[in-house]
């Protein structure tokens, strides 16, 4: 019996698990992925592979059937929200497709390792994390998890130098964009005196932001910007794409880019509301620095992956439009955008890994030449994509940019949409080069017949291109409920 | 029939068509034929339903009509369709137009003809699309994205110089449409609806007009198209297929006026008065400069592209006079030159599909061998030029006559191109048709065959029909114009009395 004066034990409530419940599902799988491949070695990797594709569908199921409320779990450090979930949504879809594009490649390739489809899981759980984010301290555990998972992926073909490469460049210019964002952190906490967004929201708002805190919100945007690589911190990416396998660029192209976003978006909309017009003027620069760059820079690339950088350059810099107005419309833009973007990624990376002759990977525009002829679904596929990468209308493409351009006219901003509407038509003219040699150059001999689930994602993104248009209202419905869940 | 209207039977039935042809396997000559006869089947039944869709259709009621509107994208986003006076005579046109373009590639498309007759139907639905839909942002997808299923024509059925044809063509439409888009959005945001009916009865301020309307006429100039925004046309005209041609200048162009008429007359009516000086010094310059440029050129479709330059000057010249004769001139002159530079482009083809040349010196002497022809190519000429008891002239008097009322020197310098348009027209005509027959590679030239007959004479009656009785698309216009009028009255009244108060 203790006395009755002795010092009670202090108690840790335990936290709830319930709202993290998907993320706990992947850790706990990764885990067991990993006993299975230790044990069973490289024969597993068809195995390893299903059971992770099984996993991240078990935590699609999980997210869907979350409660509609917002959540916050962890003394507010997890938030489930419904922008955190439209998000994680994005994100395991994008991993579960880059996954299933991947097997087949790598099996030819002879890089089928087991280690590829849990890295794979383990940056799914850390972007997981980087969405559902309430404080700095789990944004930033989240970006690690992600990020150094991201590293060895980019590395993965590790008898290949350019993949090495990449791999060796994404780590040190990452390692950097994380510091920035670590010391910008920092900052913001010694001014604010806390970690939690909602705290600095309150301290910011009432205070006003010290030169200090600015400048850590200035320190946290450029590792952002790195993140989501927007201009001037966008050097790492075209290099990156090129290198690393395709399969790996396309998993980078998607899931990363809607975590990093998102993020983006969390920590401009939750931490910094209150000085919007402090952040603003940065958010227009990167976003108007990013079309413009996106636009000019990729009309001498011949590169196809390259190009994809190019273009997934430009199109933050279009998404980050939305984030410019500041408002609710703006977020919602900013989630239809990176939403019906996520489709295009995959279907266009479908697209470039279907292109192989002779067992031989190609990656040139000019290999597409008259595809148009011998694989029709496939020139079909990629003509729509390009052609809604550059917001043709009726294609999904172009209600991405609508709705952005909507919020940034509405937030007063037209000379900013003016400007990106105006910088986009040269960044048309590379998209219809590459219908042009699809459809107009002479056919050439066909590719080696596609695995199936390149064709799956080819006729997905294709329908969902051509179809959105008819109703659009579902995707508008859900992410105005997520922006809602934000402020 | 479900809760969908005749308009969107209009919309969907060239997609079926296109749906059709599409599940159609097989490269052989059967194949080939199944899918030309679907494609004018659907082209046919398309038309038969733009009729019934006509008949119904009141032409003393001024507002819109047969509106249907479905659940789109939010309570004042929807998918709302209807016609008025302006738009029902240019669905018409378009389905009329659609089954002799399908002629006219009947022997001269032999490559990949299943895409063809898809891209050609995918773009009637879309041309219908821009003239029914009764929603901003609707208009804007329709309108923009006729330009995929064109560049796809120009840049694989065209000509020598068809990637550049195609590209000019996309980009520079491209760039004039996508200011609208914004100006589109900054209406939107203001009236909070974008619904064509309700915009047209908001009112804009003033000061905000003038940027919506710069922003609608970087895109409409584009499209029309008018000096100096024109060069795309002569280039993407010489590439395209004769069916290619027919569709640019039959439905293409007129979007442009269309959606002068549309949007820019009474939406934004200040900012039209007061533009109205500079609307007529870029008509009046493209009456006069492109019909001295269709004068120097040796090939025939670029001859009739700088043409068409000229006569749409005609048309935005008397739009902006902002009389009752000058709008309904402006849109009959719009259907009678569809009808028109459709017809020549078809003849430009008849004798290109004999010759595979476009060069004006290769010809010579044509009437000898071609006397069908030849009556048919001078009806069409004659009309060009504007010769009273053809269409071509209703529209250019009246137009005139309008421009009379409200500047006098600007009706004085487009009565220029009046003459000058006489002296291309004839002289190509001379130089194609008259004179000896010198060339040995014409001696042999057959007549018009039975399909060009089918094809060419309801156009050539057509022209000549509506030279005499042009009233029943009169009728059509007058209503709406008068609303527009009606409108725009007090910007009128109060340019007039400034005038006044100048002088």
């Amino acid at each position: 019996m203790l006395p009755e004066s002795a010092v009670p034990l202090p108690v840790f409530p335990v936290p709830a698990l319930g709202p993290a419940l998907p993320e706990i599902v992947l850790a706990a799988g990764a885990l067991v992925l990993v006993l299975v491949g230790a044990i069973r070695g490289e024969r597993s990797t068809a195995l390893v592979s299903a059971g992770a594709i099984g996993l991240m569908l078990v935590a699609l199921a999980l997210v869907f059937l979350a409660p509609a409320e917002t959540q916050t779990t962890f003394f507010g450090a997890f938030v489930s929200d419904a922008f955190a979930r439209f998000f994680k949504v994005l994100v395991l879809i994008g991993s579960i497709v880059a996954l299933m594009m991947s097997h087949d490649h790598f099996r030819r390739l002879g890089i089928d390792r087991f280690e590829y489809p849990i890295l794979i899981v383990l940056a799914t759980i850390g972007m997981m994390v980087m969405v559902s984010a309430g404080d700095l301290i789990a944004l930033y555990m989240g970006l690690e998890l992600q990020s150094l998972a991201a590293y060895v992926i980019a590395s993965i073909h590790r008898d290949d130098a350019r993949s090495t490469e990449a791999g060796l460049k994404y780590f040190v210019l990452g390692a950097l964009s994380s510091g920035l964002l670590l010391y910008g952190a920092s900052l913001v906490y010694g001014f604010t005196g806390t970690v939690s967004f909602e705290g600095i929201q309150l301290a910011l708002g009432t205070g006003g932001a010290s030169t200090g805190a600015i400048f850590g919100l200035v320190f946290v945007a450029a590792g952002v910007a790195f993140k989501i690589s927007a201009v001037p911190f966008h050097m790492w990416t075209p290099d990156v794409y090129e290198g690393a396998p395709t399969p790996v660029t396309a998993f980078f192209a998607s899931a990363p880019k809607m975590a990093a976003m998102a993020l983006a978006v969390r920590l401009f909309m939750d931490a910094f509301p209150t000085i919007v017009d402090e952040w603003r003027q940065i958010v227009i620069f990167i976003s108007l620095a990013s079309v413009i760059l996106g636009s000019f820079a990729a009309i001498g690339q011949t590169n196809l992956k390259r190009l994809m950088a190019y273009s997934s350059i430009g199109n933050v810099g279009f998404a980050l439009v939305g984030l410019a107005a500041g408002t609710e419309a703006g977020v919602q833009g900013v989630l239809i955008y990176m939403a019906i973007y996520l489709v295009l990624t995959l279907g266009g990376f479908a697209c470039i890994l279907g292109m192989r002759r002779g067992g031989v990977v190609l990656e040139d525009i000019s290999d597409l030449a008259g595809v148009y002829k011998n694989h029709p679904g496939l020139a079909f596929c990629l003509a729509a994509v390009v052609l809604s990468l550059a917001g043709i209308p009726p294609l999904a493409g172009f209600f991405a940019k609508l709705y952005v351009f909507l919020a940034a006219v509405e937030a007063g901003l037209a000379i900013l949409a003016v400007i990106a509407v105006v910088a986009s038509v040269p960044g048309a003219y590379y998209y219809l080069r590459i219908v042009k040699v699809m459809y107009f150059d002479e056919p050439v001999a066909p590719y080696d017949p596609m695995p199936a689930p390149l064709g799956g994602v080819m006729v997905v993104s294709s329908v969902f291109n051509l179809i959105f248009w008819l109703v659009p209202a579902p995707l508008f419905a859900a992410a105005l409920i997520a922006a809602q869940s934000l402020s | 029939m479900f809760g969908f209207g005749i308009l969107f039977g209009l919309l969907v039935l060239p997609l079926v068509g296109a749906a059709f042809i599409l599940v159609q396997r097989g490269e052989d000559e059967a194949t080939i034929g199944n899918v030309r006869w679907a494609a004018l089947a659907t082209t046919i039944v398309t038309f038969l339903l733009a009729l019934v869709a006509w008949a119904r259709f009141d032409t003393g009621v001024p507002g819109f009509q047969l509106v249907e509107t479905h659940a789109w994208i939010s309570p004042e986003i929807a998918f709302k369709l209807g016609v008025d006076g302006f738009s029902m005579p240019f669905v018409l046109l378009t389905a009329f137009l659609m089954p002799f373009c399908i002629l006219a590639s009947w022997e001269t498309i032999t490559t990949r003809v299943k895409e063809y007759m898809v891209a050609f139907l995918v773009l009637e639905t879309l041309m219908i699309g821009v003239f029914v839909a009764l929603d901003l942002f609707l208009f804007y997808i329709f309108f923009e994205a006729v330009l995929i299923p064109m560049f796809l024509i120009i840049g694989i059925w065209g000509g020598k110089r068809r990637i550049y044809a195609s590209f000019k063509f996309f980009l520079y439409t491209l760039l004039g449409s996508v200011l609208m888009l914004i100006a589109m959005i900054a209406m939107y945001w203001t009236a909070g609806t974008s619904d064509i009916e309700r915009l047209l009865a908001f009112g804009f301020d003033p000061s905000l007009q003038w940027w919506l309307w710069l922003a609608f006429f970087a895109s409409f100039a584009v499209k029309m198209p008018m000096w100096p925004v024109h060069t795309w046309l002569p280039d993407a005209h010489v590439e395209a297929p004769t069916a290619g041609s027919v569709i640019l200048a039959g439905i293409l162009l007129k979007m442009g006026g269309y959606g002068f008429v549309r949007f820019s007359l009474p939406m934004f009516p200040d900012a039209s008065v007061e533009f109205a000086p500079l609307v007529f010094t870029l008509s009046v310059i493209a009456i006069i400069y492109t019909s001295l440029v269709a004068l120097m050129q040796e090939d025939m479709k670029k001859l009739i592209a700088y043409s068409s330059v000229a006569h749409m000057g005609f048309v935005t010249m008397g739009l902006f006079t902002m009389t009752p004769q000058g709008i309904e001139g402006a849109m009959f002159q719009m259907v009678s030159h569809g009808l028109i530079s459709g017809a020549l482009f078809l003849c430009v083809g008849v004798i290109y599909d004999r010759m595979h040349t476009r060069e004006i010196s290769a010809f010579g002497g044509l009437t000898s061998r071609m006397p069908l022809y030849a009556i048919v190519f001078l009806t069409l000429t004659m009309a060009n030029v504007g010769l009273p008891g053809t269409s071509g002239f209703v529209g250019e008097f009246l137009t005139m006559l309008g421009a009379f009322q409200a500047n006098f020197w600007v009706a004085f310098f487009a009565a220029f191109g009046v003459i000058l348009s006489a002296a291309y027209a004839l002289w190509l005509y001379w130089r194609v048709m008259n004179g000896p027959l010198e060339k040995p590679a014409l001696a042999v030239l057959p007549d018009l065959t039975r399909r060009e007959i089918v094809m060419l004479a309801p156009l050539v009656l057509l022209v000549i029909y509506y030279g005499v009785q042009p009233q029943p698309i009169l009728d059509a216009f007058a209503a709406p114009t008068e609303a527009v009028l009606r409108a725009a009255a007090p910007a009128l009244e109060g340019a007039a009395t400034a005038l006044a108060g100048a002088q």
